[in-house]
C-alpha cells in the first residue's frame, strides 16, 4: 500500500524569541538569545536564576475570563494553534470536523495550576480550590482545548514523552492521516513550567546551566563550556494535511512531512544512551519511512540541549546514520529548552530552513568540543540548499523521535 | 444590607468570574439561560458570594437559585 503524502500548510508559535512564527524566525536567523535573568522574588533562593521566558504574555492576546480557566500551557497551545490555523487558510465551516484531528502534548502538563491550587488548599481550605483545577492541570488539557476550539471530532490525543513530546505529536499526526483517520491534524507541543519547583527539581539533577551571571551565553550546545540546559517556555503548532486535500483547496504548502521514526532506549530513566543507539535507530526508521537517500538530508536540527553527555552522543549517531555531510544546528542555543514544545518548535525551524534555504545558527559555540566531528552553522545563519532535513528530539524515559521534512 | 446592594454585589462577582456585563444583571435574569454562566463558573460565583456576604450557601440550595433575584433573596434571608 502506498502511503498518502502529508504536507505542512500552517505554522504557529509563541516562544522566548517572539510572539509568533515570523518574529521567532527572524530572531533565530539573527542569532538572538531568548534567555534572561529570572527577576521574580522566588528565584532568589534557587541555584538556577535564568530561563528563556515568553516575549508576549498570554494576557496580551487572550481574553481575561478565558485565561482564568486555562493553565498557562493551555493558553500557549490555543495561541499557537490560532496562528497556525489562520496561516493554513482552513475554514472551520467548510471543513468536516470528523476529518479533523488534534495531537498536542506537553512534557509536564499543568504543574503551575497544581502548585498554585495546592497553595490555596493549604492556606484557605478545600472549598476555595478552583472548580477549574482539574481541566487546567490535566495533561490532555492543551489538546482538548485546541480540539474544542476547532471542533475536531476525528480524535484528540495528547502524547507525553518528556522532551520528545512535540516531535512525537507530529509523528502521531502523520500516522493519523496516513491511516485514514483524518485529513487534517493540528499537531505540536506546549510547555509552561518556569516555576521554582520544576526548576529546583531539574537543578537537583544537575541538569541545568548555572551560568546565572551571563544568561545569553548559558545555552551553548557542543561548546566545551556547556554546563546544562536552560529552561524555556512556549508552544509550537503545525497544521498537517493530506497532500491531495491541500492541493484541492489550493493551499500554500511549506514542506512535506516525509517520514518519522520513533524508538525507545530501554537503557535508563534519564541518562541518554552513551552512543545514542536509540536515537540512531529512530533516524534510520525515519529515513527508511521517507524513502529518501541519506545524501538528500543535508541539514539536521539536533536535539542538542547543552548538557555534557547528550550533545556528543547525538553527533556520533547522526554521522553513523546520515554520513559526514549534514550541516547541524542547535536552535536551543537561542530558545533554551522548551521541553514538551521543543520538538514542535524545532520542526518549525526545520521547515522554514527548507523553505528559505538557510540553516539557523548555533550561538555560543565559541570553543567546540573535540568530539564535534560534523559541520555546524556556528554563530551565523548559513545559506544552503536543503532538499530535506531531519529534526531530532529525545526525552527523559528514553524516548527518541526523528522527523524528516522535505521540499514539497 | 438591602436586596439592591446584594444584586449589585452579585453583578460585580459575575463580572469578575464570568465576564458578565454588570448592566445585563437584574433580578429576573437566569444565571444559565440569560447570563451564560456555566456550572463551574456558578461554583465560583457561589463561593465568592459566601465570602462577600458572610453567608453559607449549601450545595443542595444552589440548584434552587435560578435567577439573580433568587440568589439575592437567599442571601438576604441568611444575612
Amino acid at each position: 500500500m502506498t502511503k498518502p503524502e502529508v504536507v505542512v500548510t500552517g505554522l504557529g508559535a509563541t516562544t522566548p524569541l517572539g510572539g509568533d512564527v515570523a518574529s521567532t524566525w527572524d530572531a533565530m536567523l539573527a542569532g538572538r538569545s531568548g534567555v534572561s535573568k529570572l527577576t521574580q522574588e522566588w528565584a532568589e533562593q534557587l541555584p538556577v536564576r535564568i530561563a528563556a521566558q515568553l516575549v508576549v504574555e498570554p494576557s496580551e492576546v487572550l481574553d481575561r475570563i478565558l485565561l482564568r480557566r486555562l493553565d498557562r500551557s493551555e493558553a500557549l497551545g490555543l495561541i499557537a494553534a490560532a496562528e497556525a490555523w489562520k496561516d493554513s487558510g482552513l475554514d472551520r465551516d467548510s471543513l468536516d470536523g470528523e476529518r479533523l484531528g488534534v495531537v498536542v502534548g506537553s512534557g509536564i502538563g499543568g504543574a503551575q495550576t497544581l502548585l498554585a491550587q495546592d497553595d490555596i488548599l493549604e492556606a484557605s481550605g478545600p472549598r476555595r480550590v478552583s472548580p477549574h483545577t482539574v481541566p487546567m492541570l490535566m495533561p490532555n488539557g492543551p489538546a482538548a482545548y485546541v480540539g474544542l476550539e476547532y471542533k475536531a471530532k476525528a480524535g484528540v490525543h495528547a502524547p507525553t514523552s518528556a522532551c520528545a513530546t512535540g516531535a512525537e505529536a507530529i509523528a502521531w499526526g502523520l500516522d493519523m492521516i496516513r491511516s485514514g483517520r483524518a485529513d487534517v491534524v493540528i499537531a505540536g507541543g506546549v510547555e509552561a513550567v518556569i516555576h521554582p519547583l520544576p526548576i529546583a527539581g531539574f537543578a537537583s539533577m544537575r541538569a541545568m546551566s548555572t551560568r546565572n551571571d551571563d544568561p545569553e551565553k548559558a545555552s551553548r550546545p557542543w561548546d566545551k563550556g556547556r554546563d546544562g540546559f536552560v529552561l524555556g517556555e512556549g508552544a509550537g503548532i503545525v497544521i498537517l494535511e493530506r497532500a491531495d486535500h491541500a492541493a484541492a483547496r489550493g493551499a500554500r504548502v511549506y514542506a512535506r512531512l516525509a517520514g518519522a521514526g520513533m524508538t525507545s532506549d530501554g537503557y535508563d530513566i534519564v541518562q541518554p544512551h552513551p552512543e545514542g543507539e536509540g536515537g540512531a535507530r529512530a533516524m534510520r526508521v525515519a529515513l527508511r519511512d521517507s524513502g529518501l537517500a541519506a545524501t538528500d538530508v543535508t541539514h539536521v536540527n539536533a536535539h542538542a540541549t547543552s548538557t555534557p553527555v547528550g550533545d556528543m552522543a547525538e553527533v556520533g549517531a547522526v554521522q553513523g546514520v546520515l554520513g559526514a555531510h549534514p550541516v547541524l544546528t542547535a536552535t536551543k542555543s537561542m530558545t533554551g529548552h522548551l521541553l514538551g514544545a521543543a520538538g514542535a518548535l524545532e520542526s518549525i525551524a526545520t521547515i522554514l530552513a527548507i523553505r528559505d534555504s538557510v540553516v539557523p545558527p548555533t550561538i555560543n559555540l565559541d570553543d567546540p568540543d573535540d568530539a564535534l566531528t560534523l559541520d555546524v552553522a556556528a554563530h551565523k545563519a548559513r545559506p544552503m540548499q536543503i532538499p530535506a532535513a531531519l529534526n531530532n528530539s529525545f526525552g527523559f524515559g528514553g524516548h527518541n523521535v526523528a522527523l524528516i521534512f522535505a521540499r514539497a | 444590607m438591602t436586596k439592591e446592594e446584594i444584586v449589585t454585589g452579585l453583578a460585580e462577582i459575575l463580572e469578575e468570574v464570568a465576564g458578565v456585563n454588570p448592566d445585563d444583571v437584574s433580578e429576573e435574569k437566569s444565571f444559565t439561560d440569560d447570563l451564560d454562566v456555566d456550572s463551574l463558573s456558578m461554583v465560583e460565583v457561589v463561593v465568592a458570594a459566601e465570602e462577600r456576604f458572610g453567608v453559607k450557601i449549601p450545595d443542595d440550595e444552589v440548584q434552587n437559585l435560578r435567577t439573580v433575584g433568587d440568589a439575592a433573596d437567599f442571601v438576604l434571608k441568611q444575612a
